[in-house]
C-alpha cells in the first residue's frame, strides 16, 4: 500500500494534467449527453485545435530556452494571406506556394530571433513588436478583405482524411490498421526502454502498473482510431499533428540539439561556459517557431477555406497555455511536448464541450483562465512539496 | 562571568529521513563574539534558522532562552522584534534603492503615511558613521562593492536596535582588506557591548576575533573552546570539525613535470563596458606537462578575467595576444573553439556559471561534451549513464544515484561534477578558479587529491585561489598576479605567504 502511494506521488506530476484531461472529457461526455464523444465532434475537436497544437510544439522549444513568442498569432494569419494571395489571386501551384509559405515563415522567425539572439532585445519586446508588424501586414496583403476559396488540393491539408485501402462499407478499416501498429511500436519503445532501465538498476514502474499504464494508453489510442473510423477515417491533419509530436518528442529527448536547448533554459551562462552557442540556439527555436506558426496558419486558412484578415487573432494566449498547463515553467529548462499537447486538448475540449452546451462565450473565457490559473498552481503547490 | 545572553537548550530538528540537528545545547555570553564552526551540513545554518524563527516554533524540539525568557519565534520579524537580526552570506538588498532606501526597507519613517525622506536619509548618516562607511546615503546598492555592501547590511540590522547580531560567512566573498576591515567593526561593536554569533570556515579570522568558537559536527555540539581558558590551535578546530586528525591538510604528491605545452603570450584585456579600462596588461605565462601553477593575487587582481578570456574570450573586449598549445598558436575566440582546442575553465561560481542546477548529475557531467555520447543522431543512453557513473566513482561523487538533481548535492560534491564536467571534455590545460571556495575540509581534501590525480595524469592545470596556503599546498609553480600584471614567478619552494604578500604590496606601492 505504501509503494502504491509513493507511485501514485512519484507520477502524479507526470500524469496529473493528462488525469485531468481524461476528467474533463468524463465531464463534457456526461453533460452534453454523449454529444462530447460522437464521431463527428471528435473530428471537429482536432481539426479546431490543430493549429493550436502544431504552434504549441515549436513554442514549447520557444518556452524551455526561457522566453515566449507572441508574434505567433500574427504570423499565422500573415502566412494564411500569403498563401491565398498566392494561390487564388496570382494563381500559383498549391505546392509551392506551400514551400514557398514555409520558406517565409522561417525567415519571420529568422527575424524575430535576429534581434532576439544576436541584438539581445528582450524576447517579449521583439515578438510584441512582431505581433504588431505582421497583423498590419496581414491587413496590407489583403486590403483587409477575406480572400477565398482555395483550390481543393489545399482544403485537403486541412479537412481531408487519408484515403482508406481496404474499401471496407461504412467502416474506415486503414485507420483501425494504423492505431494497431501505433500500438505495437509504443508498446514496444516503452517495454525496451524499462528492460534498459532495469539493467542499470535504476527505478521502474512495477509491472502491474507499467502493464495498467500501456493498456491505458494502447486502449485510448485504439479507442480514437475506432471513433474515427465509424466516421471518415483519420483526418490528414492528426496524422499531421501525430508525426510533428513523435518528431519532436525525439529531438527534446533523444538529441543533443534537444539536450542543450534544455540546458541553456536551465542555466544559460552556464551552457554558454560549456562551450555551447546559445545565441545559436535561440535563434533556431525562433525560426523553428516560423515555420511552425507558417504551417498552422495554412492550416486554419485551408479550414476556413479563405484568408482573413483577423485570422490568428490571440492564437498566442491559447497557444502559450496549452504549453503552461502542460507543466512548462515560466523561467525556462522545464517542459515537454506530450504536455503541450495535453494542455492544448484540455483547452480545446473546454472550448469545445463548454460551446456544446451553449456556456457563453464571456463565461468561456472566464473558465478558461481559471484552469490555466489552476494548473500552474497545482504544478507549484507539487514542486514545493518535493521540494521539502 | 557575564551574563548568558541566549541559550539553546537541547535543540533537535528533523528534516525527512535526516537528523539535522541532534540535541544541541548552545549559549552565547553578553557581548562576546561566538564563532560557530563545522563542516557544511553540520547543522550551523540550520541551527541559526531555528533561533531566527525561519523554522518556526513546534517545528523543532528543545527550549530557546533570549535574554531570560522562553521565546516562541512564529518567524524573522518575530525574532527581529526582539533584537536577533541575521546576516545571510547572499545579501537581501535591493540593487536599484539607495542605502537609505534599503536600510529603512519595511520600516521606513513615516509623516502621515508618507515617507519621510530627510529623516532617513539623516538616520542612515548616522549608522553609516557607526559602520565606517563613508558613502553617501542616497548611493544606489549597485554602485557599491561587495565589502561595502555587507556594512550596508550591517546598518541595516542596527538601525532594528539589534542586540544579537549574527553573520553567516560575512567575509566568505570579500578580499583581505574589506575581511579586515568588516572584523575589526566586530571587535568595535563588542566594545559597545553588542554580541554577534560569526559562522566562519576561515579560521584563521576566528581565532582572530572570537572569545568563544563552539564546534558542531553532523548536527551535534563537539566542543565549545573558550579562549583564555583552552588551547586554541587550527589543528584542534579542525580535528574537531572533521572528526578525524587531518595532521596533512594536502595530500602529498609527487610531481612528473614534463615539457611546456601550455603558452599565454603579450595577453590583453580591456573591461567589457569601461572599454579604456585594461584589466590584464601584457600577460605572460607558461604551464607544463604534469605541472600545476597557481595563480595568487587578490580579490580584483585580474585572475577570473585573464582565465575567462583566455578561455574562448568569455570575459573582456579587445583582447590581444596569442595562446599557444605544443607551441602552436590556436583560436581561442569563442569558448566553443577554445573547447575543441582543449581548453577547460571551472568557474569559481559553480551555482550560476557551472552548473545547470534544475538538471540531474548525469546531465551535467556530459553537458560539455555531447559530442561524445552520440549514437548516430541520438544521445546514446547507455554511453552517457557509464560516462556518468565512470565519474561519480573515480571523484567520488556522493549522491544517491545520477538521476539526482545538482541543487540537491553539497558544494564539494556539486564541485566535483563540475570538475567532471570538463574531464570528460578531455581538455589538456584545466583551469581551476576558486575550486575549494565555501566547501568544507574533508571536501577540500578530496578536490586537492583529484587535482594531484589529474596531474599525475599529465594534465597541465592552472589554479586560481585567493587562499595562500592551498596555493603553496597544491602547487608546483606561482605566479603572482596584481592589477591585471603579473608581478612575480617564483617555484613553490621558495615561497611562502609572507613572501607572495610582499610581492603583491610591493608592486601596489610602486604603482600607488
Amino acid at each position: 500500500m505504501n509503494t502504491f502511494k509513493s507511485i501514485i506521488k512519484n507520477n502524479i506530476r507526470q500524469y496529473g494534467m493528462l488525469i485531468a484531461l481524461v476528467f474533463i472529457m468524463i465531464f463534457f461526455w456526461i453533460s452534453t449527453d454523449g454529444i462530447l464523444m460522437r464521431p463527428v465532434n471528435i473530428t471537429n475537436l482536432l481539426l479546431q485545435n490543430s493549429y493550436i497544437i502544431i504552434m504549441a510544439i515549436g513554442m514549447l522549444l520557444i518556452i524551455v530556452t526561457g522566453v515566449v513568442d507572441l508574434s505567433v498569432g500574427s504570423v499565422c494569419g500573415f502566412i494564411g494571406g500569403l498563401a491565398a494571395v498566392l494561390m487564388v489571386r496570382h494563381h500559383f501551384n498549391v505546392y509551392v506556394t506551400m514551400l514557398i509559405c514555409l520558406a517565409i515563415g522561417a525567415a519571420v522567425g529568422a527575424w524575430n530571433g535576429f534581434w532576439v539572439a544576436y541584438q539581445k532585445i528582450p524576447a517579449f519586446i521583439v515578438t510584441l513588436a512582431g505581433m504588431l508588424i505582421f497583423r498590419g501586414l496581414v491587413l496590407w496583403l489583403l486590403n483587409g478583405e477575406s480572400v477565398g476559396p482555395f483550390p481543393e488540393e489545399f482544403q485537403r491539408i486541412a479537412s481531408g482524411f487519408i484515403p482508406d485501402v481496404f474499401h471496407y462499407p461504412g467502416f474506415h478499416l486503414t485507420s483501425i490498421v494504423i492505431g494497431v501498429i501505433l500500438s505495437i511500436i509504443i508498446v514496444f519503445l516503452d517495454y525496451r526502454s524499462r528492460r534498459n532501465n532495469q539493467k542499470y538498476e535504476f527505478e521502474v514502474l512495477p509491472l502491474p502498473f507499467f502493464i495498467f499504464k500501456n493498456l491505458i494508453v494502447v486502449s485510448a489510442i485504439m479507442g480514437l482510431c475506432y471513433v474515427m473510423a465509424s466516421y471518415k477515417g483519420l483526418p490528414n491533419v492528426l496524422i499531421l499533428m501525430g508525426v510533428l509530436a513523435v518528431i519532436y518528442t525525439i529531438i527534446t529527448n533523444k538529441t543533443v540539439l534537444g539536450r542543450r536547448i534544455y540546458a541553456m533554459g536551465g542555466n544559460e551562462k552556464a551552457t554558454k561556459l560549456s562551450g555551447i552557442n546559445t545565441d545559436r540556439l535561440s535563434f533556431f527555436c525562433f525560426v523553428n517557431m516560423g515555420v511552425l506558426s507558417a504551417l498552422a496558419g495554412m492550416v486554419f486558412a485551408a479550414r476556413l477555406n479563405s484568408a482573413t484578415p483577423k485570422a490568428g487573432n490571440s492564437f498566442e494566449m491559447d497557444v502559450i497555455a496549452a504549453n503552461y498547463i502542460g507543466g512548462a515553467s515560466t523561467t525556462g529548462g522545464v517542459g515537454t511536448v506530450v504536455g503541450a499537447l495535453v494542455g492544448a486538448f484540455i483547452m480545446g475540449v473546454l472550448n469545445n464541450g463548454m460551446s456544446i452546451m451553449g456556456i457563453n462565450i464571456d463565461w468561456q473565457q472566464v473558465i478558461k483562465g481559471m484552469v490555466l490559473l489552476m494548473a500552474v498552481f497545482f504544478d507549484v503547490v507539487q514542486k514545493n512539496k518535493s521540494g521539502k | 562571568m557575564s551574563e548568558v545572553i541566549l541559550e539553546m537548550r537541547n535543540i533537535s530538528k528533523t528534516f525527512p529521513g535526516v537528523k539535522a540537528l541532534d540535541d544541541v545545547s548552545f549559549s552565547v555570553r553578553r557581548g562576546d563574539i561566538h564563532a560557530l564552526v563545522g563542516e557544511n551540513g553540520a547543522g550551523k545554518s540550520t541551527l541559526m534558522k531555528v533561533l531566527s524563527g525561519v523554522y518556526p516554533f513546534g517545528s523543532y524540539e528543545g527550549q530557546i532562552l533570549f535574554m531570560g525568557e522562553e521565546r516562541h519565534f512564529k518567524d524573522i520579524a518575530d525574532s527581529e522584534s526582539v533584537g536577533i537580526a541575521i546576516i545571510h552570506q547572499e545579501l537581501t538588498l535591493v540593487p536599484m534603492l539607495s542605502i537609505a532606501e534599503n536600510i529603512f526597507l519595511g520600516n521606513e519613517p513615516r509623516k502621515n503615511g508618507i515617507v519621510n525622506w530627510h529623516e532617513e536619509v539623516q538616520k542612515s548618516k548616522e549608522f553609516l558613521k557607526i559602520v565606517g562607511l563613508r558613502e553617501s546615503p542616497q548611493t544606489l546598492i549597485t554602485d557599491l562593492g561587495l565589502g561595502k555592501q555587507q556594512l550596508v547590511e550591517i546598518a541595516k540590522a542596527i538601525s532594528k536596535e539589534v542586540k544579537l547580531l549574527i553573520l553567516d560567512e560575512p567575509t566568505a566573498s570579500l578580499n583581505e582588506t574589506d575581511s579586515e576591515k568588516l572584523l575589526d567593526l566586530l571587535v568595535e561593536f563588542k566594545k559597545h557591548g553588542m554580541t554577534s554569533i560569526l559562522i566562519s570556515h576561515k579560521i584563521q579570522e576566528i581565532k582572530k576575533v572570537a572569545d568563544v568558537i563552539t564546534i558542531l559536527r553532523d548536527g551535534a555540539t563537539i566542543e565549545t573552546l573558550d579562549k583564555g581558558r583552552d588551547e586554541i590551535t587550527e589543528a584542534r578546530i579542525i580535528r574537531d570539525m572533521v572528526g578525524r586528525d587531518l595532521t596533512h591538510r594536502f595530500p602529498p604528491r609527487e610531481s612528473i613535470i614534463g615539457d611546456s605545452i601550455f603558452e599565454v603570450r603579450n595577453w590583453n584585456v580591456f573591461h567589457p563596458t569601461h572599454s579604456d579600462r585594461k584589466v590584464c596588461k601584457e600577460v605572460n605565462l607558461t604551464v607544463k606537462k604534469g605541472e600545476v601553477v597557481g595563480i595568487a593575487g587578490l580579490m580584483g587582481a585580474g585572475r577570473t578575467e585573464l582565465a575567462m578570456s583566455i578561455f574562448g574570450h568569455a570575459y573582456g573586449k579587445h583582447i590581444t595576444g596569442q595562446v599557444l598549445l605544443h607551441g602552436r598558436e590556436i583560436d581561442v575566440s569563442s569558448v566553443e573553439k577554445a573547447v575543441k582546442n582543449g581548453i577547460a575553465y571551472a568557474t569559481e561560481d559553480r551555482k550560476s556559471l557551472g552548473l545547470v542546477l534544475i538538471q540531474d548529475v548525469k546531465t551535467n557531467v556530459t553537458l560539455a561534451n555531447l559530442e561524445n555520447i552520440k549514437e548516430g543522431m541520438f544521445i546514446g543512453s547507455h554511453k552517457e549513464l557509464n560516462a556518468a557513473t565512470y565519474y561519480k566513482n573515480k571523484l567520488s561523487i556522493r549522491c544517491s544515484n545520477i538521476m539526482q538533481k545538482a541543487v540537491n548535492l553539497s558544494g564539494g560534491n556539486q564541485q566535483k561534477v563540475v570538475i567532471s564536467k570538463w574531464l570528460f571534455a578531455d581538455p589538456e590545460v584545466l583551469i581551476l578558479d576558486e575550486p575549494t571556495r565555501g566547501i568544507d575540509v574533508g571536501a577540500k581534501f578530496e578536490i586537492y587529491t583529484i587535482i594531484n590525480k589529474l596531474a599525475s595524469e599529465g594534465k597541465a592545470i592552472i589554479l586560481i585561489s585567493s587562499e595562500l596556503p592551498e596555493i603553496l599546498g597544491v602547487c608546483d609553480r606561482i605566479y603572482i598576479m596584481n592589477e591585471g600584471k603579473i608581478v612575480g614567478e617564483m617555484p613553490v619552494k621558495d615561497a611562502s605567504q609572507e613572501k607572495i604578500m610582499e610581492r603583491i604590496m610591493l608592486t601596489q606601492e610602486v604603482m600607488g
